[in-house]
């Protein structure tokens, strides 16, 4: 794969970095990021993958664009309103850069149906950027069985927080956090509002942990969580210990096939 | 004794348990709240018995949803 001029231009701050290079920036066009959500988190994490030049970018979302979701997604237009979010964040990574191929699955993902999206083009790296915790622990029992890394991140009102999994060198979610809370105990961003720019800040975060990935640079969010207080605009690392109880990933597994979690019907459409 | 509090530096008269901190500390959704103390995950069912010690660091961890939609 040799580059063209318009590409030697358009990635022409990321070639200037020794870290990135001419080698980084042909792996980054060569690698592949799926996105499960493309709302608060995954807006702005397609857009700078896309920018970055990331080859092949895969959206899962089964939503339509809704005005309420304007105020932070900001991969979607006004135009867009009533469009498939899947179509409409495609047509402006299109517009964007014309390298990336956007593959579109416009469905939510299930016990059933993540591991072949997962598995469609053998994703390097998968962003979740869904909005409830049934999909969140899909997402990490299917990374953790499907051995894909993956960075998991939460926004609410003026707070974020992200982490990143390696499979076999560091805690997955659910070391943490085990299971999926009752689906009323704990606030979705409809009733409790969300900053529209959490969702920049942690998916811009996100994007950044896969770019890392996939050019073997630096440090990733393995073994940290990283939480933000935009309020205190205070940034903290916190370190996690592996779980060696963890019922996905842990010396005993429980968990061995996928399954779904109730979802409260309130979060499944407005 | 002097305990770390999610990163703050925490006063306390006497030695108290988990769920004494967290009451203290007027943490909502305590069933749903993940406590690290010293970097090792603490079992849910230690809550009431646990105590926290002189020097200790605390992180309760919270569930953050978000993103889509």
């Amino acid at each position: 794969m040799s580059f063209t001029n318009e590409q030697m231009e358009r990635y022409s701050r990321h070639i200037i970095l020794k870290d990135v290079g001419v080698k980084g920036q042909k792996k980054l066009l060569q690698s592949k990021v799926l996105i499960i959500g493309t709302g608060g988190l995954g807006a702005p994490a397609a857009m700078y993958l896309a920018a970055a030049g990331i080859g092949t970018i895969g959206l899962v979302d089964s939503d339509a664009v809704e005005l309420s979701n304007l105020q932070r997604q900001i991969i979607h237009l006004t135009k867009d309103v009533g469009k498939p979010k899947v179509l409409s964040a495609k047509e402006t990574i299109n517009e964007m850069n014309p390298d990336v191929d956007v593959v579109t699955y416009q469905e939510w993902v299930n016990a059933a149906n993540v591991k072949d999206i997962i598995k469609d083009r053998d994703y390097d790296f998968i962003i979740d950027g869904t909005d409830n915790f049934p999909a969140k622990f899909l997402i990490n029992d299917a990374c953790v069985l499907t051995k894909k890394p993956f960075s998991h991140a939460g926004i609410i009102r003026f707070q974020g927080q992200t982490m990143t999994y390696v499979p076999g060198k560091g805690p997955c979610y659910r070391c943490i956090f085990q299971s999926p809370p009752p689906p009323d105990k704990v606030p979705t961003c409809k009733q409790a509002g969300v900053l529209g720019v959490m969702g920049g800040i942690i998916g811009t975060i996100q994007a950044t942990e896969a770019i890392k990935y996939i050019l073997g640079i630096g440090d990733l969010l393995m073994g940290y969580l990283l939480t933000y207080d935009a309020l205190k605009m205070e940034f903290r690392k916190i370190k996690l210990p592996s779980n060696q109880k963890c019922q996905v990933c842990g010396e005993n597994p429980t968990i061995k096939e996928l399954m779904d979690y109730e979802q409260p019907v309130c979060d499944l459409k407005f | 004794m002097l305990i770390k509090v999610n990163g703050k530096d925490l006063l306390l008269e006497k030695e108290v348990t988990v769920k004494q901190l967290l009451e203290m500390q007027k943490v909502e959704m305590q069933d749903y709240v993940t406590v690290q103390i010293n970097d090792e995950l603490v079992d849910r069912a230690d809550f009431e018995v646990l105590t926290v010690k002189e020097g200790d660091t605390v992180e309760f961890l919270y569930f953050m949803g978000g993103g889509d939609r």
